[in-house]
């Protein structure tokens, strides 16, 4: 996963709240292999709503955003990782929000995509920003959790472990196979602690 | 291990450590790890790593999100390729598979908790976010994106950060006519559809030591909707008698043995919750959504919620973006808004008694409107035959189906029509969840079992009269 350190460009201001990931991705696109690019998919139906705030995805103002801003509970519902695949295909590499659901920020991170809480004041502020309105350059700076908007400057929050693997670009795997001494070790103690845990399949119910 | 008083939570964590991080980060093992058509991105990962599964033993595959509840012998290829996918991808790599054709094929939430392989105390992790409905046996359950999914299946473990408590204790007792359903719309309607975030949730109290499996199923599964990472139950006798003799669970000897370690999966006297919720039973009453989010419910008695009343300007802009998607008006009574067909199916809502409590609002009636029942596992369809449920439902109109995700997510093709509006057993009324243009208000089955009849939102206790549930 390539690193994330500084991101500078266009923000869409999204002000919606409890965009769910069947917004980001409507489930009929799901079938299609990752290969094929998932970008024209974000928010595809919300898009086409006659006056959504999603109109904006394709204003040519912010044609090469690579930051989202949006209300609270951004990516709650499904755990479709293809939400994000979606965002990231599509150029978005940070979203700011007051409140993420769990797996879509965790599912984000996997993919290089920042998703930095901000106060829900700060967030109200910046949805109607003239800068930003008009498709102005804003920028994020992650060591320092920063994002800069003109003169003004907003600090946000992101889980520690998550900023080291997003500045780093970290894969988990890797890191885990270090681990496999100890998973066995765990193993097998596990089995003496708790020889119930394992699924039965020796066939027929026992009666009684 | 310290003495201190510890939660359910914490007991199940603290079991599952294999190594704990500097940075806080625990690497947890993972009991059980179940799989469907959607997992294909993570078998994608785990090819391009040339490797193989860690634990196929612990790993098991069901055919739901896609499958056909209707005419499965004219299934279209898009679809029959997702199916099929899922099936060689489970055969190369030696994983049991619960597919189209198997008796046990049914929702992974139906049926695998049915097939006795969630257990007290485990992990179990799935691609899918309802994965918390198996908490209802006191199992860790979460719901993890297909990156997650490809690191179980080369590893069998997962890095996690301890997540905070919350304890919701339901006390006194339901009204007659209330269910689990509206014990868990209520919960989210108070708390906000982002209320539990970052929290695991016990359920505890009198109210939910009366449920029933069933209705502990259900009312785990929606706590994703709460915006928990999971909620679970502590097993009790009604756990332990549910598990005996189902055909994964252990059985004579180790059985016994293991009801006496899954006993001490109890949150301690003392044992200190980050945050503690009270509900009153006696204040539940049957509830329906109204709008785009879960927490948009209210109690069926009520009226549409007026924007201008909002507590703030960005509440007040998604009650009306809400109102508008939904085609509804500020002050109409709940009562008077009009069906144009039902849903009884999801992993919510589609056990026996789900099935039993809709038959029993729709027995000797029709439905005014078109409809689908979707059980949730071959099992359920067949005993709900056995017991004569499926005539109900055709003699009142319905349309009786085979087991799938169907019209929760519509994968299947099983679709709301653009602009009509549904009232569905399932979980989840997003725009467009059901549809494109879809219009969804959630409720329990017997409410949208009285919706069918009458046609529009309706009180069931009215048409419960008289009538043993
Ligand atoms: S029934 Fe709906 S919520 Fe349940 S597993 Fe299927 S798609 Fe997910």
């Amino acid at each position: 996963m390539t690193p994330l350190t500084k991101v500078e460009s266009a923000a869409i201001p999204l002000a919606l709240a409890n965009v769910d990931t069947d917004q980001l991705i409507p489930a009929r696109f799901m079938k299609r292999p990752r290969g094929d690019g998932y970008g024209s998919f974000l928010l595809h139906d919300l898009r086409a709503e006659a006056g959504n705030e999603a109109a904006k995805l394709d204003d040519p103002l912010f044609q090469n955003a690579e930051i989202l801003i949006a209300r609270r509970n951004f990516g709650s519902g499904s755990s479709r990782e293809a939400a994000v695949y979606a965002l990231a295909d599509f150029g978005i590499r940070c979203v700011f929000a007051p409140s993420f659901g769990d797996i879509f920020a965790s599912n984000a991170v996997k993919n290089g995509v920042l998703p930095a809480q901000l106060a829900e004041g700060d967030i109200e502020t910046l949805l109607t920003d003239g800068l930003i309105a008009q498709g102005g350059a804003v920028r994020v700076d992650l060591s320092d959790q920063m994002l800069h908007c003109g003169n003004r400057v907003f600090h946000f929050d992101i889980d520690p472990v998550w900023k080291k693997q997003l500045l780093n670009g970290w894969d988990d795997i890797d890191m885990t196979r270090s681990y496999q001494n100890a998973i066995e070790a765990f193993v097998e103690g596990d089995r003496v602690k708790r020889p119930w845990a394992e699924p039965d399949r020796d066939g027929p119910v026992a009666s009684g | 291990m310290s003495a201190a008083p510890r939660t359910i939570i914490d007991k199940i964590w603290d079991a599952h450590v294999i190594a704990t991080r500097e940075d806080g980060q625990s690497l947890l093992y993972i009991d059980r790890h179940l799989l469907h058509e959607g997992s294909f991105h993570a078998f994608d990962q785990v090819r391009k790593r040339g490797t193989r599964l860690a634990r196929p033993d612990l790993t098991f595959g069901v055919a739901d999100h896609y499958v056909p509840t209707r005419h499965r012998e004219a299934i279209q290829p898009e679809i029959r390729r997702m199916v099929d996918q899922l099936k060689d991808n489970t055969q190369a790599h030696g994983i049991t598979l619960f597919g189209l054709d198997d008796p046990r094929q049914g929702i992974v939430h139906v049926t695998v908790p049915a097939q006795g392989l969630t257990l007290p105390g485990l992990t179990i992790v799935c691609g899918d976010s309802h994965t918390s409905t198996h908490g209802a046996f006191g199992a860790y359950a979460f719901g993890i994106g297909a990156s997650e999914v490809a690191h179980v299946m080369m590893t069998q473990t997962l890095w996690q950060k301890r997540p905070k408590r919350m304890r919701v204790r339901v006390e006194g007792a339901l009204s007659p006519g209330t269910s689990a359903k509206d014990i868990a719309l209520s919960f989210i309607a108070k708390i906000g559809a982002d209320g539990a975030r970052g929290h695991a949730i016990e359920y505890d109290g009198p109210v939910i030591r009366a449920l029933s499996m069933e209705g502990r199923l259900t009312l785990c599964n929606l706590s994703i909707e709460s915006g928990g990472r999971l909620g679970l139950v502590a097993p009790d006798d009604v756990t332990f008698a549910y598990l005996k003799d189902r055909p994964y669970a252990p059985k004579g000897a180790a059985f016994e043995r293991a009801i006496l370690d899954w006993r001490a999966l109890v949150s301690d006297q003392g044992a200190a919750f980050d945050r503690e919720i009270i509900l009153h039973g006696a204040e539940i009453a049957p509830v329906v959504t109204w709008g785009v989010s879960p927490e948009h419910a209210l109690p069926i008695d009520a009226v549409v919620p007026d924007p201008a009343r909002a507590a703030d300007a960005a509440q007040e802009e998604a009650w009306r973006d809400a109102l508008t998607y939904m085609g509804l008006a500020p002050g109409m009574k709940l009562t008077d808004i009009r069906i144009d067909r039902v849903f009884i199916g999801s992993c919510t809502n589609s056990r026996i008694e789900d099935l039993r409590s809709a038959a029993a609002v729709l027995a000797g009636r029709r439905a005014t409107v078109p409809g689908l029942v979707s059980p949730g596992s071959a099992a359920v369809k067949r005993q709900a035959e056995e017991e004569g449920l499926d005539r109900i439902f055709r003699d009142a109109g319905l349309e009786w189906a085979d087991s799938g995700c169907s019209m929760c997510v519509g994968m299947n093709g099983d679709l709301v029509p653009s602009g009509e509006r549904c009232a569905s057993t399932t979980n989840r009324n997003f725009k467009g969840r059901q549809g494109q243009g879809a219009r969804t208000h959630l409720m329990s089955p017997a409410m949208v079992a009285a919706a069918a009849v009458t046609g529009h939102l309706t009180d069931m206790r009215a048409l419960l009269a008289g009538r043993t549930v």
